[in-house]
């Protein structure tokens, strides 16, 4: 069986993996920019909880993916939940390292214009510093999406969902038939994905990003 | 017209003091001052001598360690600043507006904020717009940087007014843009004004701003120590010290001209024809004018061409090339400063005085001027001694009081005093 019939073949089995993995990420990204927005909002001001952030965040990062769902195993058990903990963890650091930096390049003259005219912190920071950071944000979660593309491989190690399963299992029959197949079309899948993905950011940064400051 | 918008409120500094925390000395001491309804009061000093700073804690974005703030009479040191900062205006240096917004959504965030309706926001930006004389049409839904410094700077000027508040706090708005355009926006500065009567607060180090701008101007030195606080006439004529007169800088004389429009001097009349009277007619008024020459309008009654005997003599029926053409007016509005400089550069050395529409009114000439400039000088010189006077029975009163209030050996000290 050549590639291109191994793909017609189980292309039901390999568009289900690869919603999968799309979903698994899209969702993770989703928690990880609420959170990772949070806490940047939560730690810009002050200098040393902000770098604390980032460092936090940039020391879970250094922790190889495979290493961190083996050690989450044997505290949240197999499958969707560790794959969701990991991914999660890993799509924090860009998202909190670029709003805390985002927030922080903020010009200090519009803040205090904004301050001088009566805006409420909430207001301020919604209306102001939030949309002035959100370039660098959006760079961020782009960035880290990207990331947990190749990341999410990795789970079909506690049997978590996605393409990873496809490469894992190609892995695990090497010398077989469709082994090579299989690799190859799981790698492949993830690139597919990550461009499409890419491509959505782009068209958000378009939509969300006021004329007055795009670049 | 914003006619009926708010007009100023006083505002009263009592004390006010700001201390940093980890400086020894405070930023700001014990300052108190008033500012009347409607007055534009110029901070003017140093870099770092705290007048920005004492701006700042008028609408609080600086919380004062000391004293009270009072606008209208109403004691705002205690009360929300937020609701305090929506009620005065808050221009800064580089306008500070908002790039992600259109200038539209700049002006229209104060509004905004307060809960307007859709229709009067959009009411009131156009109006504003219009007031700082940036078309609507054009620049409404333009976004800060597709403007120039000057546009920026008006729309910062609108989105200070937007919600017609009655003070107006504007710190050195005018720093960052160039001396031409920054001349233009004063002008504007002070048509507003003539028109909006608001009390401002305005902060900045060029002394001649202060004195172009200013009804009454502070000068201060360190910790915002009010050296002298009063009209720009009298700290030209006579600074109360050393730090004043170096801030003044040369020219104090030369600068007074700034303060006097042509309106204000003797403006003489001078025999005139106009292009349609014949030239017998002409000739009557040359002769009977005694000045040797007459001043020719145009049909719309604007100066155009001095003529002299000799012109007359050497045109022979036309008037068309004799004369020399006017080329340099003065409206009744220009500074003593603008009149002498074309009085100056005219080689006979006087200039026509025009009214709104261009059309003459009269000629001021270097005499006038000069007389003008001394009789000016010596009011001031007169004012100066009166309100120094003034300050002094004030000031030996004071200490009085407070010699008294101190109890005691009273009698004993005062008599040592005096």
């Amino acid at each position: 069986m050549n590639f291109w019939e191994y793909l017609v073949n189980r292309h039901q089995q390999l568009l289900t993996d690869a919603y999968q993995h799309a979903s698994a990420v899209f969702q993770c990204m989703v928690v990880a920019t609420l959170l990772g927005v949070l806490i940047g909002v939560a730690t810009y001001r002050s200098e040393w909880a902000g770098n604390l952030a980032t460092t936090t965040t940039a020391t879970v990062l250094t922790v190889p993916a495979l290493a961190l769902i083996g050690l989450l195993i044997p505290v949240v058990g197999l499958g969707v939940a560790p794959t969701v903990i990991a991914l999660t963890l890993y799509g924090l650091l860009p998202v909190v390292r670029n709003c805390v930096v985002g927030l922080r390049q903020v010009d200090p003259s519009l803040v205090d214009a904004a301050t001088g005219i009566g805006m409420s912190r909430p207001a301020r920071l919604l209306r102001i510093e939030l949309p002035l950071a959100w370039p660098p944000i959006l760079t961020g979660i782009r960035v880290a999406t990207q990331m947990l593309m190749g990341i999410a491989a990795i789970a079909a190690y506690a049997s978590g969902p996605g393409l990873g399963n496809v490469i894992f299992r190609g892995l695990a029959s090497l010398g077989s038939a469709n082994a090579l197949n299989q690799v190859l079309a799981g790698t492949l899948g993830i690139v597919v994905l990550a461009l499409l993905f890419d491509a959505a950011y782009v068209l958000i940064g378009r939509l969300t990003i006021p004329r007055g400051i795009r670049a | 017209m914003p006619e009926t918008g708010t007009h100023g409120a006083s505002i009263e500094l009592e004390n006010l003091t700001k201390r940093f925390p980890g400086s020894a000395q405070p930023a700001v001491d014990n300052v108190s001052m008033e500012i009347k309804a409607g007055e534009v009061v110029v901070f003017v000093g140093p870099s770092g001598c705290g007048k920005s700073t004492t701006l700042k804690m008028i609408n609080r974005l600086i919380e004062p360690s000391g004293g009270r703030i009072r606008m209208g009479g109403e004691d705002v040191t205690d009360i929300d600043p937020v609701g305090l900062r929506r009620k005065v205006g808050y221009a800064i240096q580089s306008a500070g507006l908002f790039p992600h917004m259109t200038v539209a959504q700049n002006i229209g965030l104060v509004p905004k904020m307060i809960g307007w309706p859709r229709a009067r926001i959009r009411e009131r930006t156009e109006e504003l717009l219009d007031l700082v004389g940036l078309d609507p049409g054009e620049f409404h839904g333009r976004y800060p940087r597709q403007l120039s410094g000057g546009q920026q700077q008006r729309v910062g000027v609108a989105r200070a007014l937007a919600a017609d508040p009655p003070v107006l706090l504007m710190d050195e708005p005018f720093g960052a843009v160039d001396p031409i355009t920054r001349d233009h926006l004063q002008d504007e500065l002070i048509r507003l004004q003539h028109e909006l009567r608001k009390t401002i607060v305005f902060v900045t180090h060029d002394f001649d701003e202060a004195i172009k701008l200013g009804d009454r101007i502070a000068v201060l030195r360190e910790r915002s120590h009010i050296a002298q606080f009063d009209t720009p006439e009298a700290i030209l004529t006579n600074p109360a010290d050393d730090f004043v007169s170096g801030f003044v800088g040369a020219g104090a004389a030369l600068k007074r001209l700034n303060l006097t429009r042509v309106r204000d001097v003797e403006i003489t009349d001078y025999p005139t024809v106009t292009v349609d009277d014949p030239l017998q007619q002409i000739f009557n008024r040359l002769r009977a004018g005694g000045t040797g020459e007459v001043l020719l309008l145009d049909r719309r009654g604007r100066p155009y061409k001095w003529l002299r005997r000799g012109d007359l003599m050497r045109a022979r029926g036309s008037l068309a090339r004799a004369g020399t053409l006017v080329h340099d007016t003065v409206t009744r509005d220009a500074t003593l400063r603008d009149a002498l400089e074309a009085v100056l550069t005219d080689n006979a050395g006087r200039v026509a005085v025009t009214g709104r529409r261009g059309e003459y009114t009269g000629v001021v000439d270097m005499e006038t001027l000069i007389n003008s400039v001394h009789e000016m000088l010596e009011a001031d010189r007169l004012d100066a001694m009166e309100h120094q006077h003034e300050l002094e029975s004030l000031r030996s009163a004071q200490t009085q009081a407070e010699q008294e209030g101190a109890g005691g050996v009273t009698s004993v000290g005062r008599g040592g005093e005096r």
